[in-house]
């Protein structure tokens, strides 16, 4: 069968397994809506927030990015899997224990401060659309490989598609269609993998078989892809470390609290039933995600070693010809997100690192976990599972964030500080009013993106690390902290990010804007923005320390309040307001 | 709260700190330490094809990571029976 119909066929089949879903669980009363009555078991609600973590980013941006970036790409993987650690062992479980609905309550509660909530608010809502911006250019990468129109086109499709999904069903709808995405994303990054690791090493295990050796040779992969990269200019791709030693520490530390500190992770862990099926639950969702977090690194050497050897074979004569190049290539030259250009005019493709004999003048790096099966050749079918995937990881993720920028909005701004009389249903309408709002705002800063997909969305971690993690961790494991405290160091924290961002990367990431424009050189001992968020943090936690200590101790309920969430027994279900 | 004692409440917290600590200890070495910081003097040394300071960075990390927080939630599960706060 065609590929275009085979890839219709599957991503309608998805779809509509995903809408019947939600459907068929769709969202009663509020509380349903927000956390899903409180009651998954910790191996679903695993899954669900493996789904709900494993975005476009992670699934369409991540092996790209590694794939050019070798051993630097390193950040992304042990980032977006440690920041769980800190989750399950620092988070998770006391605020399961709290046992309400949002992030910005337990920080209103715990610093008995309604100003408190409204800033934590604010950086919910900062953090969330910088991340839903990272998820649109992957969906619009992917609707428009899929439907094969230009880049902005596929945007708008994906908006319209994510609006629906995200409105239609709650929560609890998203949670169990969340189960069937998993599914859906997992086999669809592991079964290229294995399909190609076999192809390259005769290993059907990706993990073993990046450390393996090339078929019918006694070269290993590491080694000949090493070789390939820097026969042609290109740095080492076991050894070449980001920037540098200390903007990898930085970067990796800013991913890995501010996993930790994103709401639509930690909202997850309210719809268990007790605290220790929130503990486990963490470990659970780790190992669903590390499944892909393993298999990545596999599929970003491994493309990059086939999309070398396919346009650069070693002899340069036998470079691919233009009029002969696949049909992939076509068909991404329709996206306008792989450009060449024919330099020397001898109807060849060179792709060098040198920019004035480099051919290939555009190679959008989010194209190449779509475009990697279509590379080595695999079966059609093969290919509309990898479509369906990366639609199930975006569609997955945004759904969630929306979820938690509307509850943000109509349950912790409207209903707890402004409107506290507003009725359940006028409640639901906020949020969904929210989420359209979210969805146009966040889709028209996607039409050009502040950096590929997932270096949008290590943007969004940063500003999440910055702010809201630092103070949900001290408002657990310090008592002293107080509201003076805690609202200077989450401004603080927040505008020292958010500042360094625009600076560099322009305000609201429109690129004109920055007002002193992008200087690497200029760089703070040469961080890089999106790693800037660690930065954010150490100041945080500083001026709440330093805010603290000069003013008065927290009243003796929230002292209580700390005693109370620090043990297990006595879990509530989720309460109703 | 229904600890038998303050010195019980007290004692507890401190158990659970100090595994905390402990464990963050082995998350920070296998990432940044192995990883990062000592990556260079770990890829003298190979696994098949993997120089290992690029095998923690892209592999071992992880698989540490997820037992990390498997052995955090068995133990804290011990220590809620033997201070009597269990669920």
């Amino acid at each position: 069968m065609e590929l275009q119909t085979l890839t219709y066929l599957v991503v309608g089949f998805t779809f509509s397994l995903y809408i019947g879903i939600a459907l068929w669980a769709r969202a009663g009363s509020t509380k349903e809506f927000y956390v899903a009555g409180g009651g998954v078991h910790p191996v679903a609600n695993g899954m669900a927030t493996a789904a709900d973590w494993m975005s476009a980013a992670s699934f369409i941006g991540m092996a790209g990015l590694i794939a050019f970036l070798g051993y630097g790409g390193s950040v992304f993987l042990m980032g977006w899997t440690g920041g769980f650690v800190l989750l399950a062992m620092l988070l998770a479980p006391y605020l399961r224990k709290y046992g309400k609905f949002t992030v910005p309550e337990f920080i209103g509660d715990r610093f008995y401060s309604r100003a408190a909530r409204i800033v934590a608010v604010i950086c919910l809502i900062v953090a969330s659309v910088t991340y839903v911006i990272g998820q649109m250019k992957g969906i619009g990468v992917a609707f428009s490989r899929f439907l094969e129109v230009d880049y902005g086109t596929g945007l708008l499709v994906g908006m319209v598609i994510v609006f629906f999904y995200a409105v239609l069903g709650g929560m609890k709808g998203i949670t169990y269609t969340q189960i069937a995405q998993y599914c859906v994303l997992i086999f669809a990054y592991t079964i290229p993998a294995i399909f190609i690791s076999l192809n390259l090493t005769g290993n059907p295990v990706p993990q073993l078989g990046l450390g393996g050796t090339m078929v019918g040779t006694e070269t290993f992969l590491l080694d000949r892809l090493d070789q390939v990269v820097m026969d042609l200019g290109f740095a080492e791709y076991t050894t070449t470390a980001r920037l540098s030693t200390l903007n990898m520490f930085v970067y990796t530390m800013s991913l890995m609290i501010g996993t930790a500190g994103l709401p639509h992770v930690i909202i997850r862990f309210f719809t268990v039933p007790t605290v220790k099926a929130a503990r486990s639950s963490a470990g659970w969702a780790l190992i669903f995600i590390a499944i892909l977090y393993t298999s990545a690194p596999a599929v970003a050497a491994m493309a990059r070693l086939n999309l070398m050897e396919t346009i650069q074979p070693s002899t340069a004569t036998e470079n691919l010809r233009y009029d002969e190049r696949p049909q992939w290539f076509k068909n991404w030259e329709t996206t306008g997100l792989l450009k060449f250009e024919d330099k020397n005019g001898d109807g060849r493709i060179q792709y060098t690192a040198d920019e004035k004999t480099n051919e290939m003048v555009k190679v959008d790096r989010d194209i190449m976990v779509l475009a990697n099966p279509e590379i080595a050749q695999l079966p059609n079918w093969v290919i509309a599972l990898v479509a369906a995937g990366g639609l199930a990881a975006a569609l997955s993720t945004a759904a969630g964030l929306l979820l938690a920028i509307a509850s943000a909005i109509s349950h912790d701004l409207l209903k707890g500080v402004f409107m506290p009389r507003i009725s359940d249903k006028q409640e639901l309408m906020a949020s969904r009013v929210a989420m359209a709002g979210a969805i146009a705002f966040a889709g028209y800063l996607g039409f050009n993106p502040p950096d590929f997909a997932a270096g949008t969305v290590a943007l969004a971690f940063g500003l999440a690390a910055s702010s809201i993690f630092p103070v949900l961790m001290m408002g657990i494991f310090n008592k002293r902290i107080n509201k003076e405290g805690a609202i200077a160091g989450m401004l603080t924290g927040l505008s020292v990010t958010l500042l360094y961002v625009f600076q560099h990367k322009g305000v609201m990431f429109i690129a004109d804007t920055s007002f002193l424009g992008s200087m690497p050189e200029n760089w703070f001992l040469g961080i890089e923005p999106n790693a800037f968020g660690a930065v954010g943090a150490v100041f945080n936690f500083a001026v709440a320390f330093t805010v603290s200590a000069m003013t008065k101790a927290p009243p003796q309920e929230v002292q209580d309040l700390i005693e109370h969430i620090r043990v297990p027994m006595g879990v509530e279900a989720a309460q109703d307001h | 709260m229904s600890f038998k004692s303050e010195s019980d409440a007290k004692a507890y917290w401190k158990e659970n700190v100090s595994l905390v600590v402990k464990l963050l200890l082995v998350w920070f070495v296998v990432s940044f330490g192995c990883g990062i910081l000592l990556v260079d003097v770990l890829n003298e040394i190979r696994i098949g094809g993997y120089k290992l300071g690029f095998w923690f960075a892209q592999q071992g990390s992880i698989y540490t990571f997820v037992v990390l927080v498997f052995v955090y939630s068995r133990k804290m599960g011990k220590l809620d029976r033997k201070y009597g706060v269990h669920e």
